[in-house]
């Protein structure tokens, strides 16, 4: 087994050192100024202050499908143009955006308890976010099972770029299904328009969460890179004291 | 009894560190209870008054998948032959095998079902009911299982050729443990008749099962 | 402590691989099993750990432990290992040491007398292939058990290893114990018997 090339993944770490601190402060501030937002932010007539947990809710969506969508764009690095930290980005997004899309589960299902009466009333939307977190739990139990982070990678590489594929597809037959049955209470997260009043707090969230995605990203990064560099130290080891005695 | 917590210790290590850990277990339960409604429409009247069944199903086939692995590795490299030498007799061994199995796969489920019932609108107050149903039914699977584990490596095929032969036998612990489930739901039946026998079930199985088991490896790895 | 084998035949696969083997071995001696392939060597040896059931003939151990199954006293090194690769060194041995019921602290010197007591810490999959039959090598000494079974022990081994090994076996020899070996050449063992196994 190669020793892994060292020139590339130690720029990176380099770079990512001197970044986070900046990154995580930056972060920091966005959320201060995004808080403050959804403190003065109005109730809805309807959901009363309840609609503020779409300020983590719809956010949370949108990075649950962006971590896919890194994943993907990194399997085609892995894949396709070799780059030597393509597999580690994707591997680092896999957690994230799976934490992302369990955290809008559970927030829209907190959310429509009120509305509906139970937890959970397999809504199309939310169910097409469980089939998300179930595709995210597959590419995770690849990494997990994978003897050697270079074949867990491009197994699971494979599996992004056919769930990439395959998720519109996905989403389209959970709608037409859910059509099939009217549900009983036709419940719209965050009202029929948006009002403007929440659209800026919600934009600044959104910015405040990907900030975040952007930062926790390059830490899980730079661990996997150490992680790796541990691994082939231990394979030298065990080879040197072969040699040895 | 040093030996008896070696070999517990040992399994459950392995179970934890190899190939996804206790977590894959329960994953199956997890997509498997998804597919349902899928199949039957997101009724949730439905689906509420089959919970305990499908809970029940989605608990049968993971714990089915996993007995796959349960001797084929030790057959592979070799431990299988050392187990069968120890001063522990074989049969204490694969029972040995068969609870760390169930500790780290069928508790598991045991744990995420009340999660999975949420989605499937069972009612609050039976969930603790059924949790206990599945907690002493899923050794059942477990041990029963071990004799299909056995037969299959002695014959060197796997998963389905297991699941055949496993599956028939469990007929039993499903009925009482879905009836057990449903009589605590819907109060329509009692639940203690059901409930009693399948602890009878279980603990038959904690008994013959590795007594079968070790007979098959026995006689099918000479 | 004397282990008889009278009259044995071996049947494999609906074959007969041999019949009418009868020989005696006593504490302190090693014999060395020699015979083309397919002439039922491992055969042999599996039917001494109680792996394999005798068509025919019987096995007896005159001394030893009361009580105890002529299978419990033997300990078997076959072709694979039986090491764990996600179990690190002392956790295998360890494992192995404690099933079999033998006292823990013979580990440490049993990884020490096969070179490997730097590694402990190693999970196993990080082992080459000479250095997990060295482990396994570890296992037959820890373990401590009066009759050796070998399956071609040699293979696998560079040259210092398997002069190790000529050590250990000549050591467990010396203390009273047995060694029935399978092997296409010589292990190292100078005044071993020979039983050659021709195919039926």
């Amino acid at each position: 087994m190669p020793i892994i090339d060292l020139a590339n993944p130690t720029r990176f770490l380099t770079i990512a050192n001197r970044a986070l601190p900046w990154l995580i402060a930056v972060t920091v501030i966005v959320f201060a100024i995004g808080l403050f937002y959804v403190m003065n932010a109005p109730d809805d007539y309807q959901q009363g202050a309840t609609v503020k947990i779409m300020f983590l809710h719809v956010p949370a969506a949108w990075l649950g499908m962006l971590g896919w969508g890194l994943m993907s764009v990194a399997a085609l690095g892995t894949l396709v143009w070799r780059h030597p930290l393509a597999d580690v980005a994707g591997k680092a997004a896999a957690p994230i955006g799976a934490a992302f899309t369990f955290i809008c589960l559970v927030t829209g299902s907190l959310w429509g308890r009120p509305t509906w009466g139970t937890y959970w009333v397999w809504d199309a939307r939310l169910t097409s976010m469980l089939v998300l977190l179930l595709l995210y739990f597959g590419v995770l139990a690849l990494y997990w099972t994978a003897e050697e982070p270079g074949r867990g990678a491009r197994a699971a590489a494979i599996l992004s770029l056919v769930g990439a594929v395959n998720l519109p597809i996905i989403k389209f037959s959970v709608d037409w299904w859910n059509t099939l049955h009217q549900p009983a209470s036709v419940f719209r997260m965050g009202g029929s328009t948006i009002d403007p009043a929440l659209l800026t707090p919600l934009l600044i969230m959104a910015l405040a969460f990907t900030l975040l995605f952007a930062t926790l990203h390059l830490a899980v990064m730079r661990n996997e890179i150490l992680r790796r560099r541990v691994r082939s130290m231990r394979l030298m080891q065990a080879q040197e004291l072969a040699e040895a005695t | 009894m040093i030996a008896f917590n070696a070999l517990l210790v040992r399994d459950m290590r392995l179970a934890i560190r190899v190939g996804g850990g206790a977590l894959m277990g329960a994953l199956f339960f997890l997509i498997v209870v998804t597919m349902m409604p899928f199949a039957i429409g997101p009724d949730l009247a439905l689906l509420a008054r089959i919970g305990p069944a499908i809970l029940w199903l989605g608990a049968l086939l993971a714990s089915l998948l996993a007995l796959d692995r349960l001797f084929a590795t030790d057959h592979e490299d070799g431990s299988l032959d050392l187990l069968m030498m120890g001063a522990l007799p074989l049969e204490l061994s694969v029972a040995t095998k068969a609870i760390a199995h169930w500790l780290t796969t069928g508790l598991p489920l045991v744990v995420i079902a009340p999660l999975l019932g949420l989605m499937l609108n069972v009612e609050l107050h039976a969930m603790g009911w059924l949790a206990l149903t599945l907690l002493v039914g899923t050794p059942a699977l477990t041990f029963i299982g071990l004799v299909g584990a056995a037969l299959a490596v002695a014959l060197r095929r796997g998963g389905l050729l297991l699941a055949v032969l496993v599956l028939p036998l469990t007929v039993p612990v499903l009925i009482f443990g879905v009836a057990a489930a449903n009589a605590a739901l819907f109060g329509a039946t009692p639940f203690g008749p059901p409930f009693t026998i399948l602890c009878a079930l279980t603990l038959a199985s904690l008994v013959l099962g590795p007594i079968a088991a070790a007979a098959a490896l026995r006689h099918g790895l000479e | 402590m004397r282990l008889n084998a009278e009259e044995l035949a071996c049947n494999r696969g609906g074959r007969e691989v041999f019949r009418g083997l009868s020989f005696a071995l006593s504490s302190g001696e090693a014999m060395v099993i020699s015979g083309r392939n397919g002439a039922g060597k491992s055969s042999l040896l599996r039917m001494i750990a109680g792996l394999v059931r005798c068509a025919a003939g019987q096995l007896t151990l005159d001394g030893g432990e009361r009580d105890t199954p002529l299978a419990e006293q033997c300990h078997y090194l076959g072709h694979q290992d039986a090491m764990k690769p996600s179990l690190t060194v002392s956790e295998n041995l360890q494992f192995w040491t404690e099933f079999f019921g033998a006292r823990a602290h013979t580990i440490e010197s049993a990884l020490q007398a096969v070179g490997l007591a730097a590694l402990t810490d190693l999970p196993a999959a990080y082992l080459s292939a000479g250095q997990r039959r060295r482990l396994s090598i570890a296992r037959l000494v820890s373990v401590q058990r009066p009759i050796w079974l070998l399956d071609e022990p040699t293979s696998a081994l560079d040259s210092p290893s398997q002069k190790r090994l000529a050590e250990l076996m000549q050591g467990h020899l010396a203390g009273g114990g047995m060694i029935v070996a399978a092997a296409h050449g010589p292990i190292g063992l100078e005044r071993a018997r020979e039983l050659k196994l021709d195919p039926a």
